[in-house]
């Protein structure tokens, strides 16, 4: 192990466009580490001998074997080695919450600031792509197996990845017409490029998955027929989240007031930034309200200051502390200019005489007991209502289960809220089917799907192995 | 895959395609919807299906040109492919033997009505169909429609063909000349016509469905763009319909709704206009 003293305390930084500048544009904002600044970083690594670091990967990462690569300069090395374990570093690079998972566990982070683990996958795995060194792993021989997976988001590449690497056929059967599920649709363009998840993609079709677009689970794809006429042998379900939210208060079905998966489905998998290049129309807020305070909030709110808007509202019923969102997304959008109305909880929103949203009343909030998730419970106060002008609303207050696929299979056992039970290894109520990632969960991370696409490959695997 | 088989104008600025979708066209029930993209840069945008042929693998849609997704649409000839094609998405029309069933076909609506009426028909239903349109050259399907029903009435704003009449008086009349015979009335057309069928209807106390065709993205319930209020509820049309309880849809947001991107779509269509005039020239 090094000696701690002889440490760089601090990460290195990673360079990033200036705030003004990119709240206008939707290019990636931060720029990625440069060969010398990974190296620099890497090598604060410790090299611990009992790593914890990995222990905080849902996928379980070897991070010192591919930090150190990086700092002897074998950088296509390091991607190799973390693509051993997870077949989306570039995406997961970017988008992990790294700061509560494996950064969360470093013995570095005791003394100084933890090492910089998501921006080392992000440039190994750039690097790669980028100098055309990405190579096509060797397959194990074909098992003469075939599995189905529908959904081709964060957990169904992950089954597919492994599946395939592990000698099954492999058909993704997708709904979209591209690839990628909320990888496509749901993170927008500046933290996430969409030539990247496609590359992505790109590389599990040349791995010899094939991904049939256009297809959706529960109508023209039938989990039975997969199973009892189509000659799959299994079927692993990571059909995502469904169903937006929506608060009940009147006016949510005024124009100019959407649900964040609309409003990021437009603006992203259908290019309404582009508009009028693309076809698919978005309404240009001037003064912008987005309800909420997750990471989907946050995407909403800077993907409409890029989109031209004056002026972006967070409002959130509860304090800064409770904000659900990431440290980096609420410090960046806030860079960008987004405002924070917090404490703040909407009742109403009205309209115009054709129907358009024109302003939204809330109360102010204050917190009172912990509720059962320990978080403490807003309370309304009393006569503390107020009145303010907006032009286009967003709700991002969750999503619930999508009715289709759960409802469209006879004997899937689903829980109260709709979503399916799923064991530890993801397996369903039915014999050969698994599922993991949203419609396990509820709305979650691009990690713990693929966590549970991991899981979920490892037991089907076996499983397919012994039948 | 996604070959249009055939394409022909019905009407002027109505078209009627057979596309070869097996996979769709293996499913397809009468009130299944599509989502269909003409281009790469196009719009999702939902079609009902208004006729499929297993065998043969193909599925019917009536579309007409109003924007630039229908028109990039319609500008496709027999042997192009669409971009893609997805379903059949919704639920399909609850059917039952209803005894006396009317249903009342507004305009394009006329291609949706088609398989509805036809499969009401084989189960035993006696079938009414009022088909109504602005004026006669706008009217389609007129033989094809007598064919699956045991009446058909034909009206015309303008009585330029069949009744001069709203679709709504032949409506009312069937309802006060035999009220007790009658199951249940479908609507399909113009959400306008639609809500005053349901306004024609709601005194008898006659059930009365209709099918809605809201504005959508994914149509596999996960945006919410196609949500609307239906008995105080927010209901997806996508995922919940795209049939409902007429007396219980709240007409005026929908109304509205359908508005919300009209400026958009003028300054995309007035783009292409120029675009599509340019490639003529050359």
């Amino acid at each position: 192990m090094k000696n701690i003293n002889e440490i760089q305390p601090t990460r290195t930084p990673m360079r990033e466009q200036d705030p003004k500048v990119r709240a206008r544009n939707f290019q990636e904002v931060p720029f990625g580490y440069s060969v010398e600044e990974a190296r620099q970083e890497a090598a604060r690594c410790l090299n611990c001998p009992r790593p914890l670091c990995v222990t905080g990967c849902p996928v379980n990462v070897n991070i010192p074997e591919f930090v150190a690569l990086i700092d002897q300069g074998d950088f296509a090395g390091a991607a190799r080695a973390i693509k051993k374990t997870s077949a989306l570093p570039a995406v997961c690079g970017r988008v992990c919450p790294q700061e509560s998972q494996c950064e969360s566990k470093c013995i570095l982070g005791r003394k100084f600031e933890p090492l910089a683990i998501g921006r080392l996958e992000r440039f190994a795995a750039d690097y790669e792509r980028e100098n055309n060194l990405v190579q096509i792993p060797e397959k194990a021989p074909a098992t003469g197996k075939k599995v189905a997976v529908i959904g081709s988001g964060p957990a169904g590449l992950t089954v597919a990845g492994d599946l395939i690497l592990r000698g099954h056929e492999v058909v993704v059967f997708e709904a979209f017409h591209q690839a990628g599920g909320v990888l496509m649709y749901g993170i927008p363009e500046f933290r996430l490029p969409k030539d990247i998840v496609q590359k992505e993609v790109h590389y599990l079709e040349e791995l010899g998955v094939q991904f049939e677009l256009n297809q959706v689970g529960g109508r023209s794809v039938d989990v039975r027929e997969l199973l009892e006429k189509e000659g799959f042998d299994a079927v692993f379900l990571g059909v995502g989240a469904g169903l937006p939210s929506f608060m009940p208060i009147p006016g949510t079905e005024l124009g100019n007031v959407y649900s964040a998966n609309e409003y990021l489905t437009r603006s992203n998998l259908m290019k309404a930034y582009r508009f009028p290049e693309y076809d698919t129309p978005i309404a240009v807020g001037k003064n912008v309200c987005v309800i909420g305070g997750g990471n989907v909030a946050m995407d909403a709110a800077r993907t409409a200051l890029r989109l031209g808007a004056e002026t972006v509202k967070i409002v959130y019923r509860r304090s800064e502390e409770e904000l659900p969102a990431r440290a980096e997304e609420v410090h960046h959008a806030k860079e960008e200019g987004v405002e924070f109305k917090l404490l703040t909880n909407p009742i109403s929103l009205q309209g115009d005489e054709n129907g358009i949203i024109k302003s939204i009343t809330c109360v102010q909030m204050e917190l009172g007991e912990p509720d059962a998730t320990g978080r403490r419970s807003p309370v309304k106060i009393e006569g503390s209502e107020f009145t303010f002008e907006t032009d286009l609303v967003i709700f991002a207050v969750g999503t619930g289960a999508n009715p289709i696929i759960t409802q469209s299979v006879e004997g899937l056992e689903l829980n109260k809220r709709g979503y399916i039970v799923a064991d530890e290894n993801g397996r369903t109520s039915i014999d050969g089917v698994w599922a993991g990632g949203d419609i396990v969960t509820g709305a979650a991370t691009v990690i713990k799907a693929m966590g549970a696409g991991r899981q979920a490959a490892k037991d089907m695997h076996e499983w397919l192995m012994n039948k | 895959m996604l070959e249009i088989r055939s394409k022909r104008e019905v009407a002027p600025r109505i078209f009627e395609m057979i596309v070869h979708a097996p996979r769709i066209a293996a499913k397809a029930m009468p009130g299944h919807f599509v989502i269909a993209m003409p281009d790469e840069v196009g719009e999702r945008i939902p079609l009902t299906i208004a006729d499929y042929d297993r065998e043969a693998g193909t599925v019917t849609l009536v579309l007409m040109t109003v924007g630039v997704s229908s028109t990039k649409l319609s500008r496709l000839e027999t042997g192009d492919s669409l971009y893609a094609l997805i379903g059949p998405l919704g639920n399909p029309s609850e059917m039952e033997n209803f005894g006396t069933v009317v249903l009342v076909a507004g305009g394009v609506g006329t291609a949706p009505v088609y398989p509805i009426a036809k499969m009401l028909h084989e189960i035993g239903n006696k079938v009414i169909v009022i088909q109504g349109a602005r004026t006669k050259d706008l009217l389609f399907w007129v033989d094809k429609m007598a064919a699956v029903c045991d009446e058909h009435i034909v009206c015309t704003d303008d009585g330029t063909f069949g009744r001069e009449a709203r679709v709504t008086d032949p409506l009312k009349e069937i309802l006060e000349a035999r009220k007790d015979e009658i199951g249940c009335v479908w609507t399909i057309g113009p959400a306008i016509m639609m809500k005053f069928c349901a306004l024609t209807t709601a005194p008898f106390g006659v059930k009365t469905v209709a099918s809605l065709n809201t504005i959508m993205i994914d149509g596999t319930g996960m945006c919410g763009g196609c949500r609307c209020t239906i008995g105080g509820q927010t209901r997806f049309v996508c995922c919940e319909g795209p049939e409902f309880d007429a007396h219980q849809i709240e007409w005026d947001s929908i109304l509205k709704r359908q508005q919300q991107f009209k400026c958009q779509e003028k300054c995309s269509m007035d783009r292409y206009v120029e675009i599509w005039k340019e490639e003529e020239n050359k």
